[in-house]
């Protein structure tokens, strides 16, 4: 039998020490890397699971926010569930990109394959609601042929055909200027609205490539590119197609602490030893310099070291590596605090991304958990 | 396009049988019949899905979706493994910290015995004030609530910050 525990003395504190908080950083080694909140691990500390608590705690800060890049910090977090939106936002947001390419005619000298290949990366755009709600995935009937319809299925062409340039002066070398459709670009994809996509799909919801600028093929007279394109919608975990980011990646706050009084001249060594704006320099103030036993006793009026901005810090450690700085500063990181960087790959806005992760997140939990009752109920017949 | 092969008995057939030309197939696939049937449960299934467009998702709300946990043999009431089909490191490091968290809790931990697999394993044991099932229904539903208040932390710091932009611009 399971032992009970002997626990809940009603005075604990739910808090965590901020020291605790603190990753260590030294010159080879790190230390305190564990997260250790959780119940029974000290004595008047509680650490049990609470909504109310964690809603109290729980913060979110911005840095910037634009359409293709999003910076914001999440505080209050543990790793394991940072790194689960982190995830999620990689492999599973469904995104619509090209899945089938129907090849009528190629005769250019990029081989059918890796042309479809070259397709299936270029990142589309569109209505939203329509790709988000109206959309959904390729279904497919009891024998496994896909069933096609307009809410799972955009159906785009790509029709070029490279041409001599009559008007192109005789001495002309540039091939652009020399030839039509030299060059074949995203911008040549053309959509072919079916059923009730022109709903959801037109004007300014069109469906088009992010990037109208990306070159495709390059052709020479008299080649030919005729094709139908079919969009589908998937996941990241499928094919890096489908991933809605570029990058979606979160790093640690960093901690500067400087435990002595750098000052004059290493002060400046020690400025340049971390990002610009992370450290500047200030006066030493009379004040200060009459306080006896703070370090800047008779140095009124030189510069001193002072943390202006510890997030610019790359956590490099140049200034473990010199001698003047030992045991004057000491380097961490905060093991809550996650500063997420997410650059969408253009489908989505970025901040819309994130939130969609943790709607992802929870349709995943909430299904697992229904999955759970019904086991239950299976298993106790 | 396996359409486009021939099977080697409908070849040598062929050769030995002259067809009319009004019997020959039209095309290399065997049973023409059969082609038919699907292209009309295809329109069948297209009136279908025409008729509900307007509902929001959810195509699998016919049949119940697949069970994707099991219990592992040699569990009990305390301690059990659970294995969970088609997750990851994603719910896995997740639930794992959140049913960690569970003070009836005595042990968590979760694994993916092979990277090949699509399998998941969840341990759980705890004391006996619960049951390991509890433990993991009461993780999953902390995980929703999580869910709840980062979302909603997340999208009004946005609209500050959005609101704050838009001032400075104003200014």
């Amino acid at each position: 039998m399971a032992p009970s525990s002997g626990r809940r003395l009603a005075s604990r504190t739910k808090e965590e020490p901020e020291e605790r908080k603190i990753v260590g950083i030294n010159k080879e080694t790190v230390t305190n890397t564990v997260s250790t909140d959780y119940p029974d691990n000290f004595i008047d500390e509680d650490h049990a699971w609470d909504v109310d608590y964690f809603r109290s705690k729980f913060r979110v800060e911005w840095h910037e926010n634009n359409e293709h890049e999003a910076q914001f910090s999440l505080i209050g977090l543990d790793a394991s569930i940072a790194n689960a939106f982190r995830r999620i936002l990689i492999a599973e947001i469904p995104t619509l990109a090209i899945e089938k390419v129907f090849m009528n005619n190629n005769t250019s000298v990029i081989q059918d394959e890796v042309l479809a290949h070259r397709l299936g990366l270029i990142p589309f755009t569109g209505g939203k609601k329509g790709i988000r709600d109206w959309m959904t995935y390729l279904s497919k009937d009891a024998d496994g042929q896909d069933l096609c319809f307009d809410h799972n299925t955009v159906q785009l062409s790509l029709s070029v055909e490279c041409t001599k340039n009559k008007d192109a002066k005789p001495d002309e070398t540039d091939p652009t200027k020399l030839y039509h459709n030299a060059h074949v670009y995203a911008r040549d994809i053309v959509f072919q609205p079916l059923g009730d996509q022109e709903k959801w799909f037109s004007g300014d919801d069109i469906i088009r490539p992010v990037n109208p600028d990306i070159l495709i093929a390059k052709l020479r007279p008299p080649q030919v590119l005729d094709m139908d394109l079919h969009m589908h919608k998937g996941i990241g975990a499928d094919h890096a197609k489908f991933s809605p980011v570029c990058t979606a990646s979160y790093r640690l706050l960093p901690t500067i602490t400087i435990t002595k009084p750098i000052l004059g001249d290493d002060a400046k060594k020690f400025q340049e030893c971390f990002m610009p704006g992370t450290i500047k320099l200030e006066k030493v103030t009379r004040q200060e310099a009459r306080q006896a036993g703070s370090g800047y006793e008779g140095h009124e009026g030189e510069n001193k070291a002072v943390v202006a901005n510890a997030m610019y810090d790359t956590v490099s450690r140049e200034v473990l590596r010199h001698d003047e700085f030992q045991g004057k500063v000491k380097l961490g990181r905060k093991r809550d605090h996650f500063i997420f960087s997410i650059e969408s790959s253009g489908q989505w806005d970025s901040d819309e991304l994130f939130l969609e992760s943790v709607k992802v997140m929870k349709q995943k939990v909430g299904k697992l958990r229904q999955l759970a009752v019904t086991m239950v109920t299976e298993n106790s017949i | 396009m396996p359409g486009r092969t021939i099977n080697e008995a409908t070849r040598l057939e062929a050769k030995t049988e002259d067809v009319a030309m009004a019997d020959a197939p039209t095309s290399a696939q065997s049973h023409a019949e059969e082609s038919h049937d699907t292209a009309e449960t295809m329109r069948e299934d297209g009136e279908e899905n025409g008729s509900k467009q307007g509902e929001e998702e959810e195509d699998e709300e016919e049949q119940p979706p697949a069970q994707r946990i099991r219990v592992l043999p040699g569990s009990t009431t305390t301690a059990a493994s659970y294995e969970f089909l088609e997750e990851g490191h994603t719910l896995g490091n997740a639930l794992r910290y959140i049913i960690m968290k569970n003070p009836d809790v005595e042990f968590c931990a979760y694994a993916i015995p092979h990277p090949s697999e699509p399998k998941m394993n969840v341990r759980i044991q705890t004391y006996d004030t619960t049951t390991a099932i509890d433990a993991l229904k009461k993780g999953l539903q902390d995980l929703e609530d999580l869910c709840d208040v980062v979302a909603e932390e997340f999208w009004t710091k946005r609209n500050e910050f959005a609101a704050s932009k838009a001032d400075m611009m104003s200014e």
